[in-house]
Formats: structure tokens, sequence, C-alpha cells
């Protein structure tokens, strides 16, 4: 039972097609990466996966949950489906183990002191437990993207969305972020990742999809994927290095 | 012909005292309605929406002065017949709630689009979202525009003696009517609105700064 | 309910409706003169006519209208200067508006990058070429929508000077109910017809703003989208 099916996903913005039947299946713990220029629809397809972005035609099966427009069903998805944005996304007006907390105490009934106790495990975990009681505008932009994660991983999910987390920041702060990224990949977290950072996607992430006008143009194995390109487009969108 | 001396100054002061409770109140009220405008106006349902903002638009395209004269003359043509205290808050009232209410709507609104996403992705209901996530911020935001709204409020009761109210306006024109002294008397009416309405107005500017401040990180 | 003892006076109520539109249009010609020379005093003339401009701009906005009318009518002749009605009318809503605009256009001004100021000296403009084409104009057409929002309200504000017995809308409407009592009608009226004086206004004052200021005109439709209350 594949962690994520995706299937004949179809999706128009307007008269515009972005999404023009794309499948995808990922297993649990496995690591996707999705790659490709700015319109190919990359974070279009992720943002499909938790309820984002609607799609027309096809079907999305995550985490044992179909995707659908039922509010309910949808927050029963989201619980078990964590994404992580581009611009962290994290509420200024509450500390970072505020933010951490809020999500399980108020949707799963979680009671403060467990829910304290979640937080600063998962604060732990990308390493900045020191910050429990700052604010997000104290943080750098690394960091924040940082608690952002530790947010998603309060909820327990089971897959984890990771939409172009590291383009916002600058270059010395992308370290920190895939270093937390690779550990969660090595603890076995079923992980789909847009990103524009090949080595990352090259290293970390089992198999590498490339995605074109809407379209998979080519995908497996990460490191088969890079080194042997089979069109033109991937072959000049490696050269290129994108980012 | 009385002279304008200290009796007719403390008349014309403790009418500002009504000038205060008449604001407060027509705030306090008006806040209550126009959250629930603010509402409406962000409602799914497009009736709903239509008729809020049908209601805030009338509102504010028309002088509190005809607000004021077709809440009184409205409810007059019903049957009832308030005193003026009560006539002069409900009719105030109800432009204070137009224009918090767009105010207010203006605030949730600019809430970024993405802490919306982010709270949804978190299994949060809509309630939940508003009451965690953006209310918090809207009123942070509403804050500045708020408390400016208060000076326009306070300016404007100086109009409520057409219901026949005597506030710190009407004061001074009785007062003028006894002693003919215009320049003195509507300097200190004018110095007593000044003094309440500076300091608000200071307020709100600092509010705003204190909101740019923060936003610019 | 009968509207026809209102609609009877119709002549009067045309003469209410043009009086308020005439009223308004001076006030506001005069004052955005006042506020322009205001504007450049301030730029030009140093700190202490900048600090005589922020003294008059935060009484004017800081005191309501009427005051500042009364004080005009009723406080004046006792300095041996009399004005009637009308003329107490037009100047206050011009002092008034003038202090607004000044601070509008001021927010504009100070918008505009210094390194804007530079590059047109630095094309050879004279002094006044730089302020007409680098700074006024881009600022005005930036301002136009909060400029707009505050002349309509200031249109709205002449319902004022019907306590100095000047015959605008909402005077004409104190008379036609004095002679009808017919109060509900007459009010109702004279609402429905600020509103659409009101609506008409800024529908015309946004026309204008694209006339005007083309090269912004975008811009200024999503600014006024996002509201000015008062």
């Amino acid at each position: 039972m594949p962690a994520v099916l995706i299937e004949g996903i179809h999706k128009r913005f307007g008269s515009l097609e972005v999404l023009k039947g794309v499948s995808l299946s990922v297993d649990a713990g496995q690591v996707v990466a999705i790659i490709g220029r700015s319109g190919s629809g990359k974070s279009t397809l992720l943002r499909c996966i938790n309820g984002l972005e609607t799609f027309h035609a096809g079907k999305i099966e995550v985490a044992g949950h179909m995707l659908t427009q039922d509010p309910t069903k949808l927050r029963e998805l989201r619980k078990d489906v964590g994404i992580v944005f581009q611009s962290y996304n994290l509420f200024p007006h509450l500390t970072v183990g505020q933010n951490i907390m809020l999500s399980p105490r108020i949707t799963k009934n979680v009671p403060q002191a467990q829910a304290m106790a979640l937080a600063k495990d998962v604060l732990a975990q990308v390493g900045l437990s020191e910050k429990f009681d700052s604010y997000p505008d104290n943080l750098s932009g690394g960091q924040q993207q940082r608690v952002a994660i530790a947010r998603s991983l309060a909820m327990q999910p089971k897959v984890m969305l990771f939409d172009e987390v590291t383009s916002a920041l600058d270059p010395e702060l992308t370290g920190e972020v895939l270093l937390v990224m690779e550990k969660l990949a090595k603890g076995g977290m079923t992980m789909l990742l847009v990103t524009h950072e090949m080595n990352f996607a090259r290293t970390v992430a089992d198999r590498t999809i490339f995605m074109h006008q809407g379209l998979i143009w080519e995908s497996g194995p990460s490191k088969e994927l890079f080194a042997n390109p089979q069109t033109p487009e991937l072959a000049n969108f490696v050269k290129a290095g994108a980012h | 012909m009385q002279t304008f001396g200290w009796p007719e100054a403390l008349f014309i002061l403790r009418s500002a005292g009504w000038t205060l409770a008449l604001t407060a109140i027509a705030f306090f009220i008006g806040s209550i309605v126009g959250g629930a405008f603010a509402i409406m106006r962000l409602s799914r349902l497009r009736w709903l929406r239509r008729f809020a903002a049908g209601y805030i638009l009338v509102i504010q395209s028309i002088p509190v002065l005809m607000v004021l004269f077709m809440s009184y003359y409205g409810l007059s043509a019903l049957g009832i017949e308030l005193p003026p205290f009560l006539a002069a808050s409900a009719s105030l009232s109800i432009y204070v709630s137009a224009y918090l209410a767009e105010i207010w709507r203006g605030s949730i609104e600019s809430v970024p689009r993405q802490q919306w996403e982010a709270s949804a992705s978190l299994a949060h209901t809509t309630a939940q979202t508003y009451r965690h996530v953006i209310l918090p911020q809207a009123i942070r935001i509403s804050l500045p525009p708020t408390v400016g709204f208060l000076v326009q409020l306070v300016k404007n009761t100086s109009i409520v003696q057409v219901v026949g109210f005597v506030d710190l306006m009407r004061a001074g024109m009785l007062v003028n009517n006894a002693t003919y002294q215009a320049f003195q008397i509507f300097t200190l009416v004018g110095a007593i609105y000044f003094a309440i309405c500076f300091p608000l107005s200071r307020l709100s500017r600092h509010l705003e700064k204190v909101m740019n401040a923060s936003r610019s990180h | 309910m009968l509207f026809q003892d209102v609609f009877s006076k119709w002549p009067m109520i045309l003469n209410g409706v043009w009086l308020t539109i005439a009223l308004s249009f001076v006030a506001i010609g005069l004052g955005l003169v006042l506020a322009t020379a205001m504007t450049a005093l301030r730029s030009l003339a140093g700190s202490w006519a900048g600090y005589i401009v922020d003294a008059y701009v935060e009484l004017m906005r800081n005191t309501p209208f009427l005051v500042q009318l009364f004080m005009i009518f009723f406080g004046l002749p006792q300095l041996g200067i009399r004005l009637n009605g009308l003329e107490a009318s037009v100047l206050a809503m011009t002092l008034n508006l003038a202090a607004y605009a000044t601070e509008i256009i001021r927010a504009g001004v100070d918008s505009i990058h210094k390194s804007q100021i530079e590059a047109g000296l630095a094309l050879a403009m004279t002094k006044w070429q730089v302020l007409k084409h680098v700074v006024l104009q881009p600022a005005f057409a930036r301002v136009w929508p909060a400029l707009s929002s505050q002349f309509v309200l200031m249109m709205l504000a002449s319902s004022i000077c019907s306590f100095v017995s000047v015959q605008e809308l909402s005077g004409t409407a104190a008379i036609i109910e004095q002679d009808t009592f017919r109060s509900f009608e007459t009010y109702i009226v004279v609402t429905v017809l600020y509103l659409v004086l009101a609506l008409s206004f800024k529908l015309f004052l946004n026309w204008l703003g694209r006339k005007l200021f083309p090269q912004v005109s975008g811009l200024a439709r999503l600014t006024e989208a996002h509201g000015e209350a008062a």
C-alpha cells in the first residue's frame, strides 16, 4: 500500500492547463525529489496532495486518505500530512513553542503538559531547543524554517511535503535546513520535496522526478537520473544547474 | 446679557463629560455591530456579503447628520420616541458600526494569505484559524486606524444637538446665545475637543509606527 | 407617508443640490491651492514655516468642523470681520480641506525618493521643473485615491453648513421639513440624493484620476479597493 498514490491528475488555472495527467506512486519511507523549471507544475502538484490546490480529474490517495473537498475529511488528512512552505509561515504573534504546541492542542486535544513535552522534543530534533520562548521575528530565516519543520513534525505526520523550503534562504542558511531534512529522511519519514537543490536531490532522495510543462518528463533513481538524462530537456536543466 | 464667567465655563466643561460618555457608548455598541458586519462582509454566503456591503456603502456615502436624522425620524415613524441621549447614542452607533466594519474587514484581509494556508494545513477548522491565527494578527493591524477613527467619532458628536442632546457643542452655543462672546466660548470649546482628540491622534500615529517597524522584519 | 408634499418642492431641492455641489467644488479648488502652497512652503522655507503649517494642520484635524465654522461665523465679528453664512462656509470648508490635503500631499511628496530628484537635476532640469515633473506630479498621482476620498468627505461635510442657515441640501431639508411636517419623507429623499451625489462624485473623481494620471491608473485602482475609512 503506497504512502502516496497519484493517478491521472489534471488541473487548470482558468484556461491554462497546469497539470496534464500526472501519475506517481511513493512507498512509505521513500524520499522523492521533484525538480523542474518554474511553471512546470511541481509546486502545484505538491499542493494538490494536501488539498491546498484542487484538481478536476484524477485521484490522489495519501496516508490512507482519499483527497476530497469535504472539510472534515480534509482535516483528518492534514493531521497525517505535514507541509513546510517556502516562506515558513510561522505565526508571528506566538512564540516558537506556542507555534508548535498550537495544533496538537486544538486539533487533537493533547493536554498542555504533554504538548509542551512534545514541542520540546521536536524542537530538539531540529536543534533549536534554546529558542522555545523566542518569537519568530528574532530568528534567522534558517532557524524559522527549522521551527516550521518542527511545527509540522509535532503533528506526527506519516508524509511530509516540502515546497522549495530553501529557496528563500541566504546560501549560508540552507545547510542547516538540509541537514534536518536529511536526518528526517534517514529516520524513515516519507518525504516529497520540490527543490532546486540538485545535490541534495541526488544524494538524499531515493527517486527524483523531473517535471516539464505539466507532465512527469522523466523519473527514476536519483543518481541514475542525474548521471544519464534521457531527454534533452532534463539534460539542459541539469547543465544549467538551476537555482 | 450675561458675561462669560466661571459658571458658564463649568457648564461647558460638564457637557464635555457628556460628549465623552456618548463617544464611549457609541463606540462600544458600534464595535459590536461593526464586528458583526465585518464578519458578514467576509461570509461565504453571497447575499450576506452584499447586504453588509450595501449597509456599509450607504452609511459611508451620506453625511453623519443624515444618519442622525434617518435613525431619529425612522424610529419616530415606527412609533418609537427615544429620549435625546438614547437617540444620539443609537444613531452614532449605526455610524460607528459601518466605519469600523470596513476598517476591521480591511485588517482581516491584510493578514497574509499564507497564514490561512499554514493554519489550514495544520488541520485547523475555519473557526480555529480565525480565533488562534487570523484575529490576533488582524486586531494588531486594526489598532492605528481604529484609534484614528475614534478621533472622527469625537468630532462628529458635535452635531447631536439636532436630536435634542446637550453635548459640549450645544453647551457652547447656549452660552453664546446668553453672552454673545463667541470668540472666547468657541476657543474654549475648541480647546476641549483638541485636548481629547490630539492625544488620540498621536496615539494612532505612534501605533502605526510600531506596526510598520514590526512588519518590516 | 406622503412623498408628494416633498416632491412638490423640487425646485428648492434642486437648488439645494446645486449649492452643495458648488460649495464643494469651490472649497476643493481653493483648498487644493492653499494646500499646495503650504506644502511648498514647508519644504522650501525652513523649519519655522514647517512648525506653523504642522500646528495649523493639527488644529484643523483635531477640532470639529462645526466649531471651526462657528468660530468664523460667530467669533470673527468680535474681531470686526463679519461674514455671512455662505462666505463663512466657503472659508471654513476651504481651511478644513486644505489641512487634510496638505497632510495627504505631504505623504505623497515624501514618498518620492531623493534619488529621483537627483536624477532630474542631473538631467539639467531646473529646480522648478524638478518640482513639477519629478515631485508634484507623481506625488499627486500616488495620493489621488486618498485625496478623492477626502473630497467626497468634504462634500458630505457641507451638510454642516446648514447650521449657519446656508440652504445647501441639508439646509433645504430643514426648511421643507418645517413647511410640510413630513420629517421622515423629507430626510429619506435628501439622504438618497446625498447617496447619489457621493457615489457620482466618487465615480467622477476615479475617471478624472485616470485622465490626469494615466501612468499609475492600475496601481491607483488597487489602492482604492483597499479603502479609506474616514
